[in-house]
């Protein structure tokens, strides 16, 4: 067999490599492993399972769930049976999870436990044709008599019989695959509108995974940790295509609360994340140390510089001074790894963080610990990576060069990046249109604006229709300042607005933990989240921070107004996607009159907005936010009653 | 609250016609009499739990629920009455004793070793399974790693259950107050008991850790098939969960029945409207 698809990449490694462990999953407190054989059997069982249950070539099968081996078993199983497999967000509204199934047209569901079954079969007659739900946590279902419930088990359990009777079928249906057959459709978050389906084929995903390890190779002895949603192209990249290309093994996770622990258990080599796990690891660190011993503290204190200072030379390609590259060693020895260790980071080779721009603080603390971490840059629409940075050349203001096989280039008129690979989609799943527009011209239409720098690294904007045009009309990046207010350890989101305005203002979440953590040491009683936002002192606090921020900017991008949000900013309330991206035209549309009350220099603004309980239930707030003008002195302590707020909670 | 109690009114007459109900009283208890000096706590009440069912039993403060549990976990000795689990009289039998006949029980008030790991908690609730005894299990022959390893899987089994994998190995005592009541729930779970009593499981919870405890009791309930018997006083809980309702009222069982029929029962709403406590009057 040619191994043209991921399936069949399967089969090759069960052939070269059975007894080696393919996927380990923590249950009852121990790693449990699974060779490549077993992991073949179960796809194979699986798949003739679905066959028998009417599966046909180019059928489709949804998948929800965390991340478990179940959920690649059954995306393999599918895919090998000539099908598609559709993953959806575990944590997806059930709108927008019987959207996509019914779009996608599955026949399918595969999901994990009692909670999306009681989610699923609370929507099923919003997708008619979908024929069995099929969980694989048997949990709490025991006395449910819903004739569309299939377990796992059960499936499997057909399968083998199935396969008893027809040897070969399972074979027969691998070898009839090809590499132009979609594999996946992976339905975008969308900052915009309805999810769209981007459509990829075995070839599509499997060239993306050639090409990125012909340039940072991976052993079939590296260990990777899937914690990331499988339906993002991102883990789909580095849990399958790229796992079954070189015969990594995947650890899943015991729980999704438990990954930072299974994190350091594994230590893994690979490490892909978005930004903001990145950015969460910096505030643990940051909160750690701070509670730390005085000498743990003062080692930190002490090496830290050391640290950047080595990472400077390295970014700057220059070479490390011997005094300097020896303190750096003792720094590691005394400080560094114990730091990397905690966080499963010291066995890394490579770090990826892709999904959105990373500020260069960010790098800078990373690569000062010692730890590579890489950009990179690609859509759903190109398998997920089509530029990242190479080992040693690393700018942190670029995303890298493209990797093989791939061109990248501008669009002359629009400023827009486009690229073309064997990795390009085949089109939106019924949607011929926007295909049509993301294609024109045999060019991925990427959306984004950017540049080639003098040594041809890609330097990304910002989305095309977010990038602001300052008074002076020189072009600027939300985004950028966004990425530099989150870098404060008491900032969690920001979404600054400026285009077509005046000057530029803030819409600003704090971050909870560090600044209740902040509030408890400066001895400042607070309640909720509302509560505490609302604090004079945090709005000093914040001031001071966004004041920092300001300096490196230029002047006509400056922060003069921001107000601190009474509520998180969520992906539940639709304001930030599934990979939490904030979905801008959203925000300004939701926070209209509040942005307008800014720019009309109101002091306070009366906001009601409805929140959505977890349970479902709706609640309206009310509340009044404070507007903190950069351009004015600062008030002291003493702040007139009038402005104190009163949080009143209307059910 | 959103419980799946459409689905739980659905399936509960599959599990309750399992077997004749007056001939399947798993716990049966007569004429229980208790009274401390002058001060009478149960006059003469009578119930019976059948296999598999969750029974609540609700009243007015001090009506008598605690000191009915404590009578029946063995805590406190009636004066007159007989207690009947699963065809053995236990009224004269010491704790322990009910624990190895599979009774096991929660408190209103956490009682754990605050001290401990939850896993260690956990493994303590399997002491009345374990064989192996000091000598044995002091030089850790194979027989003592095999039972350890056995009841650790044992208990990871309620850990997974419960979803507590997290804190695992944290200190019971600087967890919050809803884990630790859910842990105390594993501790009662680990000695594979056929029939629990729950006392206030979700006292002082909030609204999702309440919803969480009553999916842990329904799925204790259906997967296990552990008979409950609960006291709770938050009357949406009560309704949605509970197969049978008794009442209490002063040391007396004034009522008795489906959950429905208890909500429109005048002798139970005299009861609570009489006393101090409106919750019924609210729901």
């Amino acid at each position: 067999m040619t191994e043209d698809t991921l399936p069949k990449l399967l089969w090759r490694n069960a052939q070269k490599m059975g007894q080696k462990v393919a996927l380990r999953e923590k249950d009852l407190g121990i790693w449990q492993e699974i060779t490549w054989e077993q992991y073949l059997e179960h796809v194979r069982n699986f798949s003739l399972g679905l066959v028998s249950l009417g599966l046909k070539r180019g059928d489709k099968i949804a998948i929800i769930g965390d991340n478990r081996p179940e959920w690649v078993y059954a995306e393999l199983a599918v895919q090998a049976a000539g099908g598609v497999s559709v993953g959806i967000y575990q944590d997806s509204l059930a709108k927008e999870v019987g959207y996509i199934i019914d779009h996608s047209d599955a026949v399918f569901v595969v999901v994990e436990d009692q909670e999306q079954v009681d989610k699923i079969l609370e929507i099923k007659d919003s997708f008619p044709r979908v024929q069995k739900v099929i969980y694989y946590d048997p949990k709490g279902l025991r006395n449910y008599r819903e004739p569309l419930l299939l377990s796992f088990q059960e499936v499997e359990e057909q399968g083998r019989r199935f396969g008893l009777a027809h040897p070969d079928f399972f074979e027969d249906r691998l070898a009839q695959g090809q590499g132009d057959d979609l594999a996946i459709i992976s339905y975008t978050s969308g900052t915009t509108g309805f999810p769209k389906g981007a459509m990829l084929t075995h070839r599509n995903l499997i060239s993306m995974a050639k090409n990125l390890l012909a340039i940072d190779p991976m052993t079939s002895d590296d260990q990777y940790v899937s914690f990331l949603p499988l339906a993002w192209i991102g883990e789909q990249m580095m849990s399958l295509s790229a796992s079954l290309w070189v015969g990594s093994t995947v650890n899943f996770p015991e729980e999704p609360e438990t990954v930072a622990e299974n994190l350091r258990e594994i230590g893994p080599h690979v490490l892909f994340s978005p930004p903001r796990i990145w950015e969460n690891m910096i505030s643990t660190i940051q909160v750690k140390m701070e509670d730390s011993t005085f000498l743990k503290k003062s080692l930190y204190r002490l090496f830290l510089p050391i640290g950047y200072q080595v990472a400077e030379y390295r970014f700057q390609k220059r070479a490390v001074p011997l005094g300097l590259r020896l303190l750096y060693q003792l720094g590691d020895f005394l400080i560094f790894s114990a730091i990397k260790d905690h966080l499963g980071l010291l066995r890394l080779r490579r770090a990826y963080t892709g999904g959105a721009a990373l500020g260069p603080d960010v790098f800078r603390f990373f690569h000062a610990l010692g730890v590579n971490l890489k950009q990179i840059y690609g859509q759903t629409e190109i398998s997920g990576i089509s530029v990242v940075h190479r080992d040693g050349d690393i700018k942190f203001h670029t995303v890298g060069l493209p990797i093989n096989e791939t061109e990248v280039r501008i669009d002359p008129e629009t400023g827009e990046i486009l690229s073309r690979s064997p990795s390009v989609f085949q089109g939106y799943y019924k949607n011929p249109a926007a295909t049509a527009e993301t294609l024109a011209g045999g060019w991925l239409h990427s959306g984004d604006a950017g540049y080639l720098d003098e040594n041809g690294h890609l330097v990304v904007i910002d989305r095309i229709k977010d990038v602001m045009r300052l008074a002076d009309n020189s072009i600027f990046s939300p985004q950028f300042i966004e990425n530099k207010l989150k870098f404060s350890m008491y900032i969690k989101e920001a979404v600054v607005v400026g285009k077509d305005r005046p000057y530029v203002i803030a819409l600003l979440n704090i971050d909870m933990a560090n600044t209740g953590k902040w509030a408890e040491n400066h001895r400042l009683a607070y309640t909720t989240y509302t509560d505490l936002a609302q604090k004079p002192e945090v709005y000093q606090l914040l001031r001071r921070e966004v004041e920092k921020v300001n300096r490196d900017l230029p002047e006509a991008a400056r922060i003069r107004r921001f107000v601190s949000l009474h509520k998180e900013l969520d992906a539940d309330d639709e304001e930030l996607t599934r990979t939490r991206k904030i979905r801008r035209g959203y925000v300004y549309e939701k926070y209209k009159d509040l942005i307008e009350a800014i720019y009309r220099g109101d002091e306070a603004v009366k906001v009601e907005v409805k929140i959505r309980y977890r349970d479902g239930r709706e609640a309206v707030v009310e509340t009044s936010l404070r507007v903190m003008d950069l351009t004015r002195e600062e008030e002291g302590q003493g702040l007139p009653g009038t402005l104190r707020q009163v949080p009143g909670v209307q059910a | 609250m959103t419980l799946p109690s459409a689905q739980a009114e659905e399936k509960r007459p599959a599990t309750s016609t399992a077997g004749s109900p007056e001939s399947d009283g798993q716990l049966v208890v007569e004429n229980l009499t208790l009274h401390f000096g002058g001060l009478m706590a149960l006059a003469g009440v009578s119930l019976t739990a059948r296999r598999g069912e969750i029974l609540a039993i609700i009243g007015p403060n001090g009506a008598g629920k605690t000191s009915l549990l404590n009578c029946i976990s063995g805590l406190y000795r009636p004066q007159a009455g007989r207690i009947l689990f699963e065809g053995h009289d236990i009224t004269h039998l010491p704790p322990p004793g009910r624990a190895r006949l599979g009774l096991a029980r929660t408190f209103q008030n956490i009682e754990l070793f605050r001290h401990l790991t939850v896993l260690d908690n956990l493994m303590l609730g399997r002491h009345v399974h374990m064989k192996t005894g000091l000598l044995l299990g002091g030089l850790y022959w194979r027989w003592a790693q095999r039972e350890e390893v056995e009841h650790r899987r044992a208990v990871e089994e309620i850990i997974d259950f419960l979803e507590i994998e997290k804190i695992r190995k944290k200190t019971v005592g600087t967890l919050a107050y809803g884990l630790q009541k859910r842990v105390e729930l594993g501790r009662a779970l680990a000695l594979e008991p056929k029939l629990l009593l729950l006392d206030e499981p979700m006292a002082g919870m909030n609204t999702e850790e309440k919803e969480d405890m009553a999916r842990f009791i329904l799925d204790i309930n259906e997967e296990r098939g552990v008979t409950i018997i609960l006291i709770e006083h938050d009357m949406g809980v009560v309704m949605d969960i509970s197969d049978r309702v008794v009442v209490l009222d002063f040391g007396r069982k004034i009522a008795e029945g489906a959950p429905d029929e208890i909500k429109t029962n005048p002798e139970v709403i005299k009861a609570y409207l009489g006393g101090n406590d409106l919750t019924l009057a609210v729901v």
